[in-house]
């Protein structure tokens, strides 16, 4: 006697499945309709602070759309033109091509390519009301929070004073990052955008009573200072040596206000980050002859990001490793220059780094002058202790991390002020979501239950059999370089910009590398006869079809090991067989091929656009 | 419309013992019908080879004519491959199979190319023995011509092109057809379920002598509506497997100890084992009629067999029979096949 039909199919097949039949722990079908599982799945758009919509702009970049392609970035990032050559790029190295190639999509070159090719984009940018609302709020500090709030609130009709302690707004954008990275030009274009939306600047006017300004009748205040402070280094000799040495921020902040014109022949820079890269390249520009960075911990700890350091070594700059700075060391009243002593790192069992001296003698590295640029610190001697505006740990303001309220609630904070120093996407996206709190506060909502979700849209691409709206073929190009100035040329004048952007051409073959990860595969389990077709096409082994389980053990039973945790299953409703779809959504090259070689379109390719709401844009809008 | 595969795989996947990634066994994107259960089948043969660790260059892939036939096209790129005249693969195998024996030998066809138009080449394959592994994929349809039955569909069948009409002839079953003809591997599987073709497959092509697999193959666009006998949902409801079969490379050991009542380990000629954990009762795969028997009960209970009905691990192939020189025929010099005028002489001496 033989056992027929279903039950014989679990017992000869799918040993595996009675084993998962008692645990109760199976994994549960995902959840498609909740846009954050398909919102991860385009990795460079969940890893950005705004969560600016990555492929949606690099389509209209390769259709040559760049004010479409502009606009989008204009809506979430505020500053495209200005990221596109300066952002910390967290997206690239979420990029999903990373994983199946050396070099992820330049996606941060990308949105230079929309800025600097786009057409009129005045006329397309929300317009500010004749008629104001009668709010009135003050914004404290002219950065990018700062200016991304005014760009928020200002189309709804509220009043904005902001407040600044420098000639022009930009704050950090400004006074930190060198022109040979970001051409005056270009930040004044897009700082003008909204400063052109009618907002009155107190320019040149340091704020320095948080109780002065709380009496002047603002309904709100918005506090974008930033993180001002730079750090100094307390090391003997430097009271002695004071007059040839430098706070870096404070120094590149000299230099392009042109207070600073020139440097010694012989510079040091102290630290590894960002700052201290703008330092060494911006004193190779003015003066500087030999010019070495000392960073205290290994080159591959170094905070800088890769392509800065990249940059500064082409430049001719010497970066020295594991040594901390002893000594500022005086000759006849000058500077001779900085001892050093010889560490290295050791690693304990927990990881933690600690840097053990080597031994070696101390090494003297002669400097005329030396900038120290080993970080920064928050700042707000301003704020007087009596007004019940609460500050907590490291003096940073105690704020809810969702609508960033101080315990004052009339103000909010935003940007490098708020949680410390981070960037200037991390600050937009703060500013988006304080100036959300300022509207829903002065609206008299509730700051929380009444913020407005995300925008999205799902639809299908579709467009005839083995046809979609999108260009599904994927192609093999390595990352594309981007071409630089001459170097004699640009490091004569430290305002001759040294990227040169990707032409037409370099931005449409980059742009053909994004994998449209937003054209997502979305599966109909009621219509799939379970043929597997779509498993045997995927070209890299993406979908199982399997026996439910708990999750780490199902990771281990698929077409491929899904080691990848920080990416997840997309698992189906149970199946004719028993079995569920399982795909994994690791490297899933979105080729559309499973939809392609479905015969039942189960599977879909279906485009997924998600757009942070915007104060301008959605609050009146608001369904709970 | 995606003319090309990307050339993106997997990362994590390994290479296998002769260096080779799955995707060096990979063809071209196939062209059937989206859900075909042809494409099943080429993606096994491409797992099996990938397992078996093959050279893609040590393969031959042959076919006939139908949408079965071309298949090869999609898999194994990197093989020799004869897309032959209708129902001829059989001649063209045997051809380059006594020509070089060292290659091995995959031949696909479907229930036409086998059971009409190439019937006469299909029992006299079976009847030499040859050294190969012959693959129906049997839709019960010709896909290829708009669905007309084919000699393999069951009598009461109902396929979409014969407008509500069932099949009024009984169906050739080419699986009691190869058993009667003395067929020394004779199996029959299911395109939508792997976890058995896959293994069958391994063995099929580890096997010395003629292997056979029939492989029901759904034809989702003229031969998967209700009333087929061939749709996946019929198969799925009706299909009756004979055991569970796992190939062991001769490597690896067996560890487990196993029931003598109910597993079977069948040594192959290569020491490679197949170890098969039976369901049924009654039968054993090396037993011919105890196979024979259990094919018809299913049958009458109107129940698709499935699985490795029988092997005669023993048999021996066509070159075997003929005693040829271990050398391919095609590697042998004219110094090896000509004796030279002694010799002659003394034969010649030996007719006065």
């Amino acid at each position: 006697m033989s056992i027929y039909g279903h039950n014989i199919w679990l017992i000869k097949n799918y040993m595996q499945y009675l084993f998962a039949f008692f645990k109760s722990t199976s994994m549960k079908p995902t959840n498609i309709k909740d846009p954050e599982y398909l919102h991860k799945v385009v990795d460079c758009q969940y890893a950005c602070p705004a969560h600016t919509p990555v492929p949606e702009y690099i389509r209209l970049i390769a259709e040559k759309k760049y004010t479409e392609a502009y606009m989008i970035n204009w809506d979430s990032n505020v500053f495209p033109g200005i990221l596109g050559r300066t952002c910390d790029r967290p997206c690239e190295p979420a990029c999903r091509r990373g994983r199946l190639e050396e070099e992820p999509v330049a996606i941060c070159r990308l949105k230079r390519v929309a800025a600097d090719h786009k057409g009129e984009v005045k006329h397309l940018m929300p317009q500010v009301p004749l008629v104001k609302n009668g709010k009135k709020i003050a914004l404290i500090g002219g950065g990018p929070a700062s200016l991304t709030v005014a760009r928020d609130l200002a189309p709804l009709g509220y009043e904005i004073d902001l407040y600044d302690e420098w000639s022009g707004g930009g704050g950090m954008m400004r006074t930190q990052i060198p022109s040979f990275r970001l051409p005056i030009e270009v930040l004044e274009e897009e700082v003008n955008y909204i400063l052109d939306m009618g907002i009155t600047t107190h320019f040149n006017h340091f704020v320095d009573s948080m109780k002065d300004m709380l009496t002047k009748g603002y309904d709100a205040i918005f506090v974008g200072t930033g993180a001002p402070k730079g750090r100094n280094l307390n090391i003997p000799g430097r009271v002695e040596a004071d007059a040839h040495v430098h706070i870096g921020i404070e120094w590149l902040a000299g230099v392009a206000f042109e207070h600073i014109k020139s440097v010694g022949k012989k510079v040091i820079v102290l630290g590894g980050g960002n700052t201290a890269m703008d330092c060494c390249r911006t004193s190779k520009r003015i003066g500087a002859e030999v010019v070495n960075v000392v960073v205290r911990s290994p080159f591959k700890n170094m905070k800088a990001s890769p392509w800065e350091i990249e940059d500064a070594l082409r430049e001719d700059i010497i970066i020295q490793n594991n040594m901390p700075p002893k000594e500022f060391i005086m000759e006849d009243g000058k500077l001779k220059g900085v001892l050093f002593s010889k560490v290295r790192a050791e690693y304990d069992k927990n990881g933690k780094r600690s840097l053990v001296p080597t031994g070696e003698p101390d090494v003297l590295i002669e400097a005329d002058e030396v900038i120290i640029a080993i970080g920064q610190d928050n700042s707000f001697p301003w704020i007087e202790k009596d007004i019940g505006l609460e500050l907590g740990k490291w003096d940073l303001p105690v704020l809810n991390k969702t609508t960033y309220q101080s315990t004052l609630p009339q103000v909010f904070f935003g940007g490098d002020a708020a949680f410390g120093p981070e960037n200037v996407i991390t600050a937009v996206a703060q500013a988006h979501q304080a100036a959300i709190s300022i509207d829903l506060y002065l609206s008299g909502k509730d700051l929380v239950k009444d913020r407005p979700s995300p925008y999205v849209n799902l639809v299908s691409q579709k467009m005839g059999i083995h046809e979609w709206m999108y260009d599904s073929q994927v192609v093999d190009d390595i990352r594309y370089q981007v071409p630089h100035e001459e170097k004699t040329k640009s490091l004569a004048d430290r305002k001759v910009e040294v990227e040169l952007g990707f032409d037409e051409i370099a931005g449409f073959k980059e742009a053909q590398r994004c994998l449209n990860c937003d054209a997502q595969t979305i599966f109909t389990a009621n219509r799939c006869i379970e043929c597997d077709a779509c498993m045997d096409v995927c070209p890299t082994r993406c979908i199982s079809f399997v026996p439910n389980g708990e999750e780490e053990d199902l990771r281990q039973r698929l077409s491929a090991p899904a080691d990848n945790l920080t990416q997840d299953l997309y698992v189906s409703e149970t199946l004719a067989t028993q079995r569920v779809m399982v795909k994994d959504e690791d490297v899933c090259l979105h080729c559309g091929l499973c939809a392609e070689r479905c015969p039942t379109a189960a599977w879909d390719m279906q485009m997924f656009f998600y757009n942070v709401t915007k104060a301008h844009t959605g609050c009146e809008t608001v369904t709970v | 419309m995606s003319y090309t595969k990307p050339s993106f795989s997997h990362p994590a996947l390994p290479r296998n013992k002769v260096g080779y990634l799955k995707r060096d066994y990979e063809g071209a994107i196939s062209t059937l019908c989206a859900g075909c259960g042809h494409d099943s089948i080429s993606a096994t043969i491409v797992q099996a080879c990938y397992e078996l660790n093959i050279e893609p260059h040590h393969l031959a892939k042959l076919s006939g004519i139908g949408c079965s036939s071309k298949t090869p096209t999609y898999f194994m790129s990197n093989s020799h491959g004869f897309n032959s005249v209708h129902g001829r693969m059989p001649s063209i195998a045997t051809g380059a199979n006594m020509a070089n024996k060292n290659l091995i030998y995959l031949g696909v066809s479907g229930d036409g190319d086998t059971a009409s138009i190439g019937m006469g080449q299909f029992v006299h394959v079976i009847r030499r023995n040859l050294n190969m592994t012959y693959i129906v994929m049997n839709n019960g349809c010709y896909g290829l011509t708009k669905g007309q039955d084919s000699a393999t569909a069951d009598f009461g069948s109902v396929s979409k092109s014969g407008g509500g009409e069932s099949t009024p002839f009984q169906a050739i079953d080419l699986v009691g057809m190869a058993m009667e003809l003395n067929a020394s591997f004779v199996a029959r599987s299911f395109s939508g379920d792997k976890t058995q073709l896959l293994p069958l497959l391994k063995a099929a092509m580890s096997h010395q002598g003629f292997a056979f697999i029939d492989v029901i193959s759904p034809c989702v666009t003229f031969n998967n509506n209700t009333g087929s006998t061939k749709a996946y949902d019929y198969v799925r409801d009706h299909i009756d497997v004979l055991g569970s079969l796992d190939f062991i490379p001769k490597e690896d050991e067996i560890k487990v100890d196993y029931d003598q009542g109910t597993e079977k380990v069948i040594t192959l000629f290569d020491d490679t084992k197949i170890s098969l954990s039976k369901l049924a009762q009654d039968w054993d795969p090396t037993d011919k009629y105890s196979a024979r028997d259990k094919l018809v009960q299913s049958k009458k209970d109107g129940h698709i067999l499935t699985g490795l009905l029988y092997i005669d691990p023993t048999s021996k192939d066509l070159h075997q029979i003929l005693n040829t020189v271990d050398t391919p025929l095609n590697q042998l010099q004219e110094t090896d096949l000509y004796p030279g005028d002694d010799v002659l002489e003394v034969i010649n001496q030996g007719f006065r």
